[in-house]
């Protein structure tokens, strides 16, 4: 069993091959289940945001398995080659992939360190794992742990506070195009996360006016009370456009919502005023023909990591804090993640021990005949109790050594010992599967209360 | 004697601008402080200069091409005083303080005048001359600022955020700063156009005497004309007005050169 992430982030690819691998809610349960139907993968989740795409899956044979989730990932898009995807995407395997995890959902893998939106993008994706059975017994236990991971990080470092977010070098940005944001129009177009948060920095800086616009007219209509602003119907995008001084787009939607042509006109309109464009969500929803127009100036995910790159200096000081206890959290889950190896082992030896206690049974009560029943419960139970208190020396040990440093080497003692054979144990895992699960539940228990 | 002002000046501004070139590739604060006070220390010499010269020969100094340089390069300067000591806008200096020693150097390697002869009448075109150049510094902040707005507008796009992007100011400030100059600037030429064409009628009896600079000043006036009624009318803001004041500029530099080569002992500039 292998813990394994295969995936790509803001470092390793532009976004315009991120954009590419982006996954609608709407899409999630059918890609989950192509997920799912590979030999080998035994759970899965999917964690798309702005700025990465990664599989996370617990599968049998860690090479099979990464190839499985590579040919998954080309197959998102039919525009994708694997010549073009494989040399962006980085493979993480056990505790280097737990520790990618807790990275992640602690913010230290952010374009931004210590970014807020990343905990709550974690437990999206993992919600919907839950929703399409994708998640199992391992993926629970860690994704968990990393989301707990990720708050310890925030309430116990300082990292939450140089969370400039990417969202705020929006109004870094926008403040070299208009000195007075109190004199400007913001146009937000879409309901995502980011604008969302985009937007309200710029209406904390005391925009003029905020104007609404998203599909569905409700939903606009809500946004509207909150942001104090206006919401406009989506079929007057194009009219409201020139009024905008900033536009901030965060649909949705995988296509271009605000065309070059679209822009051009409104500039033309606004008598060459300069408009700024903020497209914050991927797939991307400006057409970057608009960079070419002059008097308007977009932006999109990538620049504004650019932007931010120059003062995260001081923020990295306490992420290596942050760092340190993330390495202490996989350190402790890890160890949990190798008593798990050794659970076949034992449910296999319990049931060899169980098997040859009723055939010696079954032969002493051929031999002897006719026995009271109370003789028979008296010989049953010396059989119980001689492999009871035999086993449990062994099992004890195996239970508490699998989670040292060299656990694989006992798990490998105890099957020898006992001649259990490799296929003997993968067909119990697979019948004893609920076993499994109650055993863990009493040891998920047992860890919480320690 | 106060050509040694004019030196030592000439030497502050050189020291000013090498440390405000310096600031756009440099984090420190400190170089623009330093490179402000050096400039402040100069601009007083200059005026001690200017001020001096007046008391002694008892005239406005910018009846010579010399002179009127030396103005004009003052009035930079003055503006780049006001605007630090107001908006601590430091990066400015960067822009005007060359220009503004470019125009020193050109006034100190003009040939002298041999002497001062002005008939009593020709003295009223010192009204002509100081509005003119007054005018003309208006269009050299233009220009400044638009050369800002060009190079600001070209980091945005190039999305390169360097030190020179986060030293320059927003486009919006520098596209007003634009326009307030023209529109300052152009009202003090018209009347300088204006009186110079009354000193003309006065003292050669035509208000017209079709002479290059002459020629060159109408186009010049025609040209930001346009620029402000095209601002109003057609929207050449932003970008467009920050190249075509850039090349209005031009056209004043060029109006100059005509003047220094014909080297006049007395000025009709503009």
């Amino acid at each position: 069993m292998n813990i394994i992430v295969l995936g790509l982030n803001h470092r390793s690819a532009p976004v315009e091959l991120r954009e590419l691998l982006a996954i609608p809610d709407s899409r999630m349960g059918e890609a989950l289940s192509r997920l799912m139907a590979y030999a080998g993968i035994k759970e899965a989740m999917f964690l798309g945001t702005c700025n990465r795409v990664e599989v996370y899956a617990v599968v049998e044979g860690g090479e099979r398995g990464f190839r499985n989730l590579e040919d998954f990932l080309v197959s998102t898009h039919f525009s994708l080659s694997s010549d073009e995807l494989l040399p962006h995407l980085y493979h993480y395997s056990d505790d280097e992939a737990i520790g990618h995890l807790f990275r992640v959902a602690a913010s230290l893998d952010s374009m931004v360190v210590g970014e807020p939106q990343i905990l709550g993008q974690v437990k999206e994706a993992y919600e919907m794992a839950l929703t399409h059975r994708s998640s199992g017994v391992i993926l629970n236990k860690l994704v968990k742990k990393a989301i707990s991971v990720g708050k310890s990080v925030r309430t116990n470092t300082r990292i939450g506070e140089y969370a400039v977010s990417v969202s705020y070098a929006a109004v870094e940005l926008a403040k070299k195009v208009f000195s007075n944001l109190k004199q400007r129009t913001v146009l937000l177009v879409g309901a995502g996360e980011m604008g969302k948060l985009a937007a309200r920095h710029l209406v904390t800086q005391g925009v003029k006016e905020v104007l609404l616009t998203t599909r569905n007219h409700h939903r606009a209509l809500a946004l509207a009370e909150r942001f104090n602003g206006h919401a406009v119907p989506y079929e007057h995008l194009g009219s409201i456009l020139p009024k905008a001084d900033i536009i901030i787009c965060a649909t949705g939607a995988p296509h271009y919502v605000i065309a070059k042509e679209d822009i051009e006109s409104a500039v033309h309109q606004r008598m060459n005023r300069p408009i700024f464009l903020i497209d914050i969500t991927v797939p991307r929803n400006i057409d970057p023909g608009v960079k070419d127009v002059d008097n308007a100036f977009l932006f999109d995910i990538d620049d504004l990591k650019a932007h931010v790159g120059h003062n995260q200096e001081e923020r990295l000081r306490e992420a290596e804090k942050a760092e340190r206890y993330v390495q202490q959290e996989v350190s402790s889950i890890l160890s949990w993640v190798h008593g798990l190896e050794a659970t076949p082992t034992i449910v296999a030896l319990r049931k060899k021990a169980e098997q040859i206690k009723h055939l010696e049974l079954e032969k002493v009560f051929n031999r002897l005949g006719d026995l009271s029943p109370k003789d028979r419960m008296a010989i049953e139970g010396l059989a119980s109790s001689i492999v009871n208190k035999l086993l449990h020396g062994p099992l004890v040990t195996l239970k508490a050594e699998a989670q040292s440093q060299n656990g694989f080497a006992f798990i490998e003692a105890a099957r020898r010992f006992f001649e259990l054979k490799e296929q003997d144990i993968q067909m119990v895992g697979h019948e004893t599967s609920a076993d499994e699960t109650e055993m863990l539940h009493v040891e998920e228990v047992s860890d919480e209360s320690s | 004697m106060f050509e040694i002002l004019i030196y030592l000046t000439m030497g502050l501004y050189l020291g000013g601008t090498i440390l405000a070139l310096t600031y756009l590739v440099h984090r420190s604060e400190v170089i623009a402080k330093l490179s402000f006070g050096i400039t402040c220390v100069g601009f007083l010499c200059h005026s001690a200069n200017l001020l001096g010269t007046m008391m002694t020969t008892g005239q406005v100094p910018i009846m010579t091409f010399k002179e009127a340089m030396s103005f004009f390069a003052w009035g930079l300067v003055l503006v780049l005083v006001i605007v630090g000591l107001t908006r601590g806008l430091q990066v400015l200096g960067a822009f005007i303080l060359p220009l503004a020693l470019l125009s020193l150097v050109s006034a100190t390697l003009a040939p002298s005048p041999s002497g001062n002869t002005l008939p009593p009448v020709f003295q009223t075109v010192w009204v002509h001359v100081t509005l003119s150049m007054l005018g003309t510094i208006g269009f050299g902040v233009a220009f400044v600022a638009g050369v800002m707005y060009v190079l600001q507008e070209r980091l945005l796009k190039s999305k390169q955020f360097n030190v020179l992007y986060f030293k320059l100011p927003p486009l919006d400030f520098l596209d007003s700063l634009n326009q307030r100059s023209i529109l300052l600037g152009f009202p003090l030429l018209t009347l300088g156009i204006l009186t110079g064409a009354v000193s003309a009628q006065l003292t050669k009896g035509s208000y017209l005497s079709w002479n290059p600079e002459q020629v060159w000043a109408m186009v010049t006036w025609v040209f930001y004309l346009a620029v402000i009624l095209g601002r109003v009318t057609v929207g050449w803001r932003a970008k467009k007005a920050a190249y075509l004041t850039i090349v209005g500029f031009a056209g004043v530099i060029l109006t100059f050169v005509g003047i220094l080569l014909k080297s006049h002992q007395t000025v009709s500039l503009l």
